[in-house]
């Protein structure tokens, strides 16, 4: 392992990451404010992936495709906040637990046979082709580099929106106590429909960016799901900064204990065997991660004010 | 959750339905892969409903439990050893020290925090049994026998292994609802009630709940050799987390008032996924709406019906 693939495996790594922010952001403030566990967010970055596969067939052009679908992932979004999650909010979370378990079966199913299960391929637009020179001998995909760039800047508009604006100061409110801000004559209903609709749409936003390098597939969001999960209770529930640097960590740990494991193994083994416990490792590295951080501070690294 | 004589109907109702199912005409080969699904599953269940019914531990990771047991039946199988009085032992130990292990972590946090940290203890178990290439990685490993009875191959008549499924099952049950109504089920209940009076009183929580995961684990594993020896074949999915929501439902499905309500739910679970598979392929697309219904309308479950049907009745 030399410099430059570790240069590509960080940034491998940190482009993971952010997606992975954008996940774990929806669900942490959705968590914070609302105390909702919703285990249906992974399928709403799977429907984002979808929706943008859909409308650039239809349309032939990315750029449409993704006002489009992130539309339809708010909307549905919203519908499902409606149909279902509306009417658990003052349930147990072993109730929103298994109902939201229970939209995961369906959309999951929903989308088999709506597109079938073979993958679907969504192509590179056309302006991020090709890639730009990092360092000598490293050419980096512009792609990802936009998909680093754009969630950074979503980032910071999520930043700015929570910490800068009266919404956000409604949303920080809500989560550090929900029902006196619902007696100082906040409609908290509203506000919780306002953040989940944000919600669904950063993870469809997520699903659209990741469509062209990850293949369209079924269950597609129930990976991302856990690691999210994963995230947000590293970052610590509820906090939207610890939710950044955790998922920044996260991915940089799943990536390069990937791409480093088995190479530290084989100081130790021979290199069959370096090679299968190198990759058994790496994989639950980052639950390794999560438990030792645990250990020391159960509430997470940035635990929201409570 | 004490023992009644009436919760127990149900039950003894359906172990003696399960034991006469064979002589009412259920003796083809898929009359007995289903029972032998239902009575494994019944027993992960129940063994479920001692965390989530009496001790309040949601757990969304106790497939794990199932798929170390049957892992170490497969790990057995590869060395040659197929000998159940000394795999079954073993298997179960492995569960059980992996339950004290996670649990130990676990524990120590409580509400969400748990839910997912039982998760990730799932996710990675099912990582690794998919990075193990030598037992088929994430393909899987066929078990071309089942385990051996003292040397005989006893297990591999249908009748034998259906008995001695429900024979285990109807150990599982009575066990756990020992459990529930002995002291140590009431510490558990008093600690999920009012943890802080709990305390108050003098039961430090964490040993007991400790205790009731790693029992629940030793269940858990020995519900997966049981599964391994049914199916004939073991693989990650297993481990899935799929599974654990599935196992979830289950529990709720039935209702959590004491462990009939896992083995009623268990049972449910297994015919109406039957029903609707051969329905249609796209059964999940009922099967999800049917889950959300069953949380929003059946609050107390299945065996509260004869109450939400019948008006209420105090027993």
């Amino acid at each position: 392992m030399n410099t430059t693939l570790l240069l590509v495996q960080a940034l491998n790594g940190l482009q993971f990451g952010i997606l992975l922010f954008l996940i774990a952001a929806g669900l942490t403030l959705v968590f914070g404010v609302m105390d909702f566990i919703n285990l249906a967010h992974g399928v709403q970055y799977m429907l984002g992936a979808y929706l943008a596969a859909y409308f650039a067939a239809i349309t032939g052009s990315f750029w449409l495709a993704l006002p489009l679908a992130l539309l339809g992932a708010l909307v549905i979004g919203l519908l499902l906040e409606f149909l279902v999650f509306r009417h658990l909010y003052d349930r147990d979370h072993l109730s929103q637990v298994l109902a939201t378990f229970g939209v995961i079966l369906f959309l999951n199913q929903g989308v088999k046979a709506v597109f079938g299960t073979a993958p679907l391929q969504v192509p590179v637009p056309d302006l991020l082709t090709g890639g730009v020179r990092v360092m000598d001998g490293l050419l980096y995909p512009t792609y990802r580099i936009a998909i680093l760039a754009a969630g950074l800047a979503t980032a910071g508009l999520l930043w700015f929106l929570v910490e800068r604006t009266k919404a956000g100061m409604l949303v920080r409110a809500g989560a550090s106590n929900a029902p006196m801000l619902s007696a100082l004559g906040v409609d908290v209903k509203r506000l919780f429909m306002l953040v989940f609709g944000f919600g669904a749409m950063l993870a469809g936003f997520a699903g659209v960016m990741a469509a062209p390098i990850l293949s369209v597939e079924p269950g597609m969001g129930d990976n991302f799901l856990i690691l999210a999960f994963v995230v947000i209770v590293i970052g610590g529930i509820g906090s939207v900064r610890g939710a950044f640097v955790a998922a920044l960590l996260v991915g940089l740990v799943e990536t390069i204990g990937r791409g480093l494991m088995p190479d530290v193994m084989r100081l130790f083994l021979d290199p069959s065997a370096a090679r299968q416990t190198g990759a058994a490792l790496a994989s639950m590295l980052v639950y390794i991660v999560m438990a030792a951080i645990l250990a020391v501070r159960p509430a997470g690294l940035f635990p929201a004010g409570r | 959750m004490g023992f009644t004589w009436r919760s127990a109907a149900l039950p003894l109702a359906i172990f003696a339905l399960l034991a006469a199912a064979p002589f009412l005409g259920f003796s083809q080969g898929w009359h007995f892969t289903m029972l032998a699904r239902g009575m494994v599953y019944a027993m992960a269940a129940i063994s479920l409903m001692l965390l989530v019914g009496g001790a309040g531990l949601v757990s969304l990771g106790h497939a794990a439990m199932l798929g170390v047991g049957a892992y170490v039946v497969v790990v057995m199988d590869h060395a040659g050893v197929v000998e159940a009085w000394k795999v079954v032992p073993l298997a179960v130990a492995a569960a059980a020290a992996f339950a004290l292990l996670t649990g130990a972590i676990a524990i120590r946090t409580s509400g969400v925090h748990f839910i997912m940290i039982t998760l990730a203890f799932g996710q990675m178990a099912f990582f690794a049994t998919s990075s193990l290439a030598l037992y088929g990685g994430d393909d899987g490993y066929t078990l071309y026998n089942r385990l051996e009875l003292f040397g005989t191959r006893a297990l591999e008549g249908r009748m034998v292994f259906h008995f001695t499924c429900l024979a285990l099952l109807v150990l599982t049950w009575a066990l756990v609802t020992a459990l529930l109504a002995s002291r140590f089920g009431r510490v558990l209940r008093a600690a999920r009630d009012n943890e802080t009076r709990a305390r108050a009183v003098g039961f430090e929580p964490y040993p007991y709940r400790l205790a009731a995961y790693v029992i629940a684990g030793a269940i858990g594993g020995l519900a997966g050799v049981v599964l391994a020896n049914a199916t004939e074949f073991v693989a990650p999915a297993y481990l899935a987390w799929q599974r654990s929501g599935d196992l979830l439902f289950m529990v709720i499905l039935g209702g959590l008032a004491g462990p009939h309500g896992a083995l009623l739910g268990a049972f449910a679970y297994v015919l109406v996924e039957e029903w609707l598979a051969k329905l249609t392929e796209h059964w999940r697309l009922i099967f999800g709406p049917l889950l959300i219904l069953c949380v929003f309308f059946l609050r107390g479950g299945l065996i509260s019906l004869p109450q939400l049907l019948g008006g209420r009745r105090d027993g």
